[in-house]
């Protein structure tokens, strides 16, 4: 484990240097990423504008909503950091045959493949967001209980957790498919569910699509559970979904560990 | 430069702007599968989009938000996603600055084809093999959620909806095209089209309608947001054409948008061939 702290520490090293090196690009990849984020922060100012809250009697009013889209972008930004330039470069070594190159390493190919890249640039939406996170707790009007600061971290390495595996198993599919060109696009279109508080899914339509991603693809628990227990004090009875968010986190380290493995021994080099 | 593709005349001319239509047609046919599996997952960021609006009409007194209900919203969701199936132009422009700087641009200065007319071709090309495939998920979806939507509007209304819909094609095209020629002065233009995009992206329409920033000041007395974008072309290549199906704009204030939009057209065409002229004097081909 020692082992692959400091080879992890050598990479983020690397890539920090990397990024230093070409100042301006990582400068205009942050302002890039910030200028996404602020036209989604406007639309949600001006949804607010005609409304009190998203969803009668749920609770997700202005300030408590923004602590929802706080930790979205907190658990977004780390795994776009740390996880995403990896497994987006994988799609070209499947192609090119480099991936040979990383399988004979006396190291996990998991954990190479997935982790040998880090974006710092993406890292700038996270911290917005741990300002947006303060913003909003501190006009609240109730400081989030003892407990609830304990979970949050914790929480929060759970969301990172399962969109880590999605995007194992989206790799996954790159070894299987030799092309995956549209990993981004599936990435995008599938974690926008989970851009909004979960009480947004009701009805006939959002009753099947909240069960779906609850239970199934758990990409609801990813954001909603964290910024629940910061952003609204937490009743007697909303201790199953904090226990289900980390039953989720193991489960799809697990899964997707093993469709990975699987993947990889169906791979045949594509070079000569 | 002139309009014409060759010195034969108009027929040879034509002749010669169908071979390059038809070209690009085969071209795009190639990837029909990735387009329409593409098409149909381009829905799915709606879906949250309306599940959204559903629980703000449920958590509010208001029976409609800055004059659109509920059903409007999810069928004005539908219309500018239409519109920007005939206004958006991926690539259009970064490809334009590409080409002026590995030089291969260099070609169409010899050729006797005019590369604006190429492009414009070409386009309409994508276009139309674009509309072949997607016909079947947009069919779909629109027929699945035919009850969100209020009644046709009578003929005169639907011609002028298509009508903004050919002109929010040309403005789309007109605008990306001049973005890409700024590649003559300056060799990277990623930055700017991200700034281009990021602008279409909120005052086009097509996250919320435009109608929304009404009760937006701006500072100006008596003059909202939404009556400064009105004078912009943005919000004619997604909101308008959805706000006429709508009815949403009637009368005087409709007659004035299509000629803003019509007029916006002209602008950029104009925008777009000055470009060319300068850019390809100052033009030192860069690349082999």
């Amino acid at each position: 484990m020692g082992r692959y702290l400091a080879i992890f520490l050598t990479f983020a090293r690397a890539c920090l240097v990397r990024d230093m090196t070409f100042r301006a690009n990582f400068i205009l990849e942050s302002v890039t990423s910030l200028g996404w984020m602020s036209m989604n922060l406007a639309f949600y100012m001006l949804v607010f504008q005609f409304t009190p809250e998203i969803g009668k009697g749920t609770g997700w009013t202005r300030e408590p909503f923004f602590a929802f889209v706080a930790t979205g972008l907190i658990i977004n930004s780390i795994v776009q950091a740390f996880f995403m330039p990896s497994a987006e470069e994988l799609t070209e070594m499947v192609r090119t045959g480099g991936l040979d190159a990383v399988l004979v390493q006396p190291l996990d190919a998991q954990f190479l493949l997935s982790m040998h890249r880090v974006d710092y640039s993406s890292l700038a939406n996270g911290a917005v967001g741990v300002g947006l996170l303060a913003w909003a707790l501190a006009r609240m009007g109730h400081a989030p209980p003892p407990v609830a600061w304990l979970l949050y971290p914790l929480l929060l390495l759970c969301g990172v957790a399962i969109l880590y595996a999605l995007v194992i198993v989206l790799a996954a599919a790159t070894i299987h498919m030799g092309r995956n060109q549209s990993l981004y696009d599936f990435w995008f279109y599938m974690t926008n569910f989970s851009r909004y508080p979960a009480e947004i899914y009701a009805g006939p339509w959002g009753g099947p699509i909240r069960a779906l991603f609850t239970f199934v693809l758990p990409i609801l628990l990813v954001v909603n559970v964290p910024a629940r227990v910061i952003a609204r004090p937490l009743a007697g009875g909303a201790w199953w979904p904090v226990a289900g968010v980390v039953a989720a986190a193991l489960a799809a380290l697990v899964v997707s560990r093993v469709v990975f493995q699987r993947s990889l021994a169906k791979y045949r080099s594509a070079s000569s | 430069m002139s309009g014409r593709l060759d010195g034969g005349g108009p027929l040879a001319s034509m002749r010669a702007w169908w071979t390059m239509l038809a070209i690009c047609l085969e071209e795009r046919l190639v990837y029909r599968g990735d387009f329409a599996l593409g098409t149909l997952m381009r829905f799915l960021p709606m879906v949250t989009q309306v599940f959204l609006w559903t629980a703000v009409f449920a958590a509010t007194s208001r029976r409609d938000v800055a004059g659109y209900s509920r059903n409007d919203i999810v069928a004005y969701y539908l219309l500018a996603m239409l519109t920007r199936a005939f206004s958006s132009m991926p690539g259009l422009s970064t490809g334009i600055a590409r080409s002026i700087r590995d030089g291969s641009v260099k070609k169409y200065l010899v050729q006797p084809v005019d590369y604006v007319s190429f492009l414009l071709a070409a386009r309409i090309a994508h276009k139309l093999v674009y509309y072949a495939v997607a016909i079947l998920p947009f069919g779909g979806v629109f027929i699945a959620c035919r009850g969100f939507f209020p009644p046709p509007p009578d003929a005169t209304t639907m011609s002028i909806f298509v009508l903004s819909l050919v002109l929010s094609f040309l403005l789309g095209f007109f605008m990306e095209a001049t973005l890409g020629m700024i590649g003559f002065w300056v060799l990277e233009v990623s930055s700017l089209v991200f700034a281009y995009m990021l602008v279409q992206y909120l005052l086009s329409g097509h996250m919320f309608p435009i109608d929304m920033l009404a009760g937006i000041p701006t500072g100006l007395p008596g003059t909202s947001l939404a009556d400064v974008v009105r004078w912009l072309p943005f919000e004619y290549t997604a909101y308008f054409p959805a706000a006429v199906w709508l009815g949403k704009i009637r009368g005087p204030d409709l007659v004035r948008a299509l000629a803003i939009e019509a007029a916006w057209v002209v602008v950029m065409a104009i925008a777009c061939r000055v470009a060319w002229k300068r850019g390809t004097r100052r033009y030192a081909a860069f690349g082999g």
